[in-house]
């Protein structure tokens, strides 16, 4: 990590390399149709999407191709960032302080290392949930080549995959509330890539003091 | 419905009574389908390949009588042939002609999330609309029956129409044309279910069945395929007549409680993000309240 220059020239903090952005997005484009396609499915009411986004058929067609697509997007996020996701001993006290997280009482909350217990949570949601969708995915795919004394596994998949798409819906529109309302500058940090001082030290207060002993250093 | 207004039900300065009044129309159809008179000649199956335009398939031999292992997408109609022991040691051929049951509660129609790939009609007919149908496949698990046949060429679902294209000209399906001994008749479900206790009341009185019933399950509030059965204690000897068939209660799940949970759950959470805007706005940094003012701690 501290091979690349994180404090750039500008004075500005660089949150998310060129690599995580291309991922990131590659990641919620193909997400974001597959909710799309896969809530015409789901509701009879929102059948209409299916209707705008090509036609039924093809939406039927490419939802489970995108799948795959998210899924590879996935497994990328996962190698770049799993390692950085894992639990550590301050979380339990920035989950205490959540309360004034939500109030935006942003001096109360404990130090976030590079990403803050919330977003951890929303990587490992994210992770397993498309593991699921993919197992789940991949019985609706082929429902005819299911045998007849099998058939209870297409059911359990017609269960499993919209629960497990529900539980990514809930982190989903938290954290695009988050990326894009919320929380200033976020939005910034996933398409130029870069965050002010500020911002970085206010919201991933051990990462910048990282970041800062990294550069002395050297 | 549409001959409603043809139908006079009073008529002024009349002397007697109205002509006709009273008459109900009914207009749920059955076919129905004696397994104890059928002899499998098969002459329904290739009716319906010539009704419906599809060629001959291949016969597969698996020491059976029957055609082939389970119906396909363009062979909608089947024998199943099944030898049978009975308690007493002698051997029973069972035949059966397998096709859609038209369900009065079609679970294939339940599951199915395409608008108006399945429909059904007033008469009972459940028919699938290849036009408008994606090819999910999810009425394959929605039906009780296992009747749904995908095409992989089409990528889309095939399954017994009941000759609906013929029914809506009065004619009777080709199926029941086509059979030789009368064990296939087609009527109204009242007719047909009258027919059809009458024969199973013979086979019990006279023809020594005890156990001799009719197939009409009430899982799927009844078909508008009904059977005789010698024995209707026993239907899965019958090739897999399931004895007590409903939509599958995943379907149910997922159809009913499950949608409607989920769709408030995400209605709530827009509405939750907004609100929590609306009350504690953005997280604002200020670049001049540095934690560590730039220093290293
Ligand atoms: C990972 C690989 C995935 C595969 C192989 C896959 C495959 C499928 C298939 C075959 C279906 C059934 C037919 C259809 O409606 O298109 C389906 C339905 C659906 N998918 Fe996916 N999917 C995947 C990922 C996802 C993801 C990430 C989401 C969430 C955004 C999602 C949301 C849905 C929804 C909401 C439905 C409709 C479920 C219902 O009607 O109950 N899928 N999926
Ligand atoms: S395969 Fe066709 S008919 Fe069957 S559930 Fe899907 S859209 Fe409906
Ligand atoms: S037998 Fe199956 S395909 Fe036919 S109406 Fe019933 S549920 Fe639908």
């Amino acid at each position: 990590m501290s091979r690349e220059p994180y404090l750039l020239p500008n004075g500005r903090v660089l949150r998310y390399t060129f690599r995580e952005r291309l991922v990131h997005w590659l990641a919620g484009v193909s997400y974001v149709y597959l909710l799309l396609t896969g809530l015409a499915f789901w509701s009879p009411w929102l059948f209409w999407i299916a209707v705008v986004l090509g036609s039924p058929t093809i939406s039927r067609a490419f939802h489970p191709w995108i799948g795959i697509v998210f899924l590879i997007a996935v497994c990328l996020m996962y190698s770049m960032w799993a390692a950085q996701m894992g639990e550590t001993s301050a979380d339990k006290a920035w989950w205490q302080a959540i309360g004034h997280y939500i109030r935006n009482e942003d001096r109360q909350v404990p130090s976030a290392d590079r990403f803050n217990p919330g977003q951890k949570l929303l990587f490992w949601g994210f992770f397993w949930n498309a593991i699921v969708l993919l197992l789940s995915g991949l019985i609706l795919w082929f429902p005819q080549s299911i045998p007849w004394n099998l058939r209870f596994l297409h059911l359990a998949a017609v269960l499993i995959h919209p629960i497990s798409t529900l539980l990514t819906i809930a982190l989903f529109i938290i954290h695009v509330y988050m990326g894009t309302a919320m929380e200033r500058g976020a939005f910034g940090s996933v398409i130029r890539g870069d965050v002010s001082r500020a911002w970085a030290d206010t919201h991933h207060h051990s990462w910048y003091q990282q970041l800062l002993r990294d550069s002395a250093r050297k | 419905m549409s001959q409603a207004s043809t139908e006079i039900i009073r008529i002024s300065a009349h002397a007697g009574p109205v002509p006709g009044a009273g008459i109900d129309r009914e207009f749920q159809v059955c076919k129905l389908v004696d397994t104890t008179t059928c002899i499998g000649c098969k002459a329904c199956e290739v009716a319906c390949l010539e009704w419906n335009g599809y060629p001959f398939s291949e016969t597969t031999f698996a020491n059976t009588y029957q055609t082939m292992p389970e119906t396909t997408w363009n062979y909608w109609n089947l024998i199943k042939f099944n030898e049978h022991e009975r308690a007493d040691g002698s051997l029973m051929l069972l035949m059966r002609k397998d096709q859609c049951m038209h369900c009065e509660d079609p679970g294939c129609l339940a599951a199915c999330p395409a608008d108006g790939a399945i429909v059904q009609y007033a008469n009972g007919i459940v028919d699938f609309q290849e036009a408008h149908c994606i090819g999910c496949g999810y009425c394959i698990s929605g039906c009780p029956f296992n009747i749904p046949r995908f095409s992989p060429a089409a990528r889309k679902v095939f399954k017994c129409t009941l000759c609906n294209d013929r029914v809506s000209q009065g004619l009777e399906p080709a199926c029941i044309k086509a059979c030789p001994t009368g064990c296939l008749h087609f009527g109204t479900k009242t007719e047909m279910k009258e027919l059809a206790e009458t024969r199973a009341q013979q086979l019990r009185d006279q023809s020594g069945f005890p156990d001799a019933g009719v197939y009409d399950p009430a899982g799927v509030s009844g078909t508008h395929v009904i059977y005789v059965l010698h024995d209707a204690k026993n239907p899965e000897a019958y090739g897999g007549l399931p004895k007590d068939p409903h939509i599958p209660w995943a379907v149910q799940l997922w159809k009913k409680p499950l949608k409607w949970i989920g769709n408030l759950g995400i209605i709530a959470g827009v509405v939750g993000v907004f609100v929590h805007y609306l009350r504690f706005g953005p997280k604002v940094v200020r670049e001049d309240e540095l934690r560590s003012h730039g220093e290293i701690k």
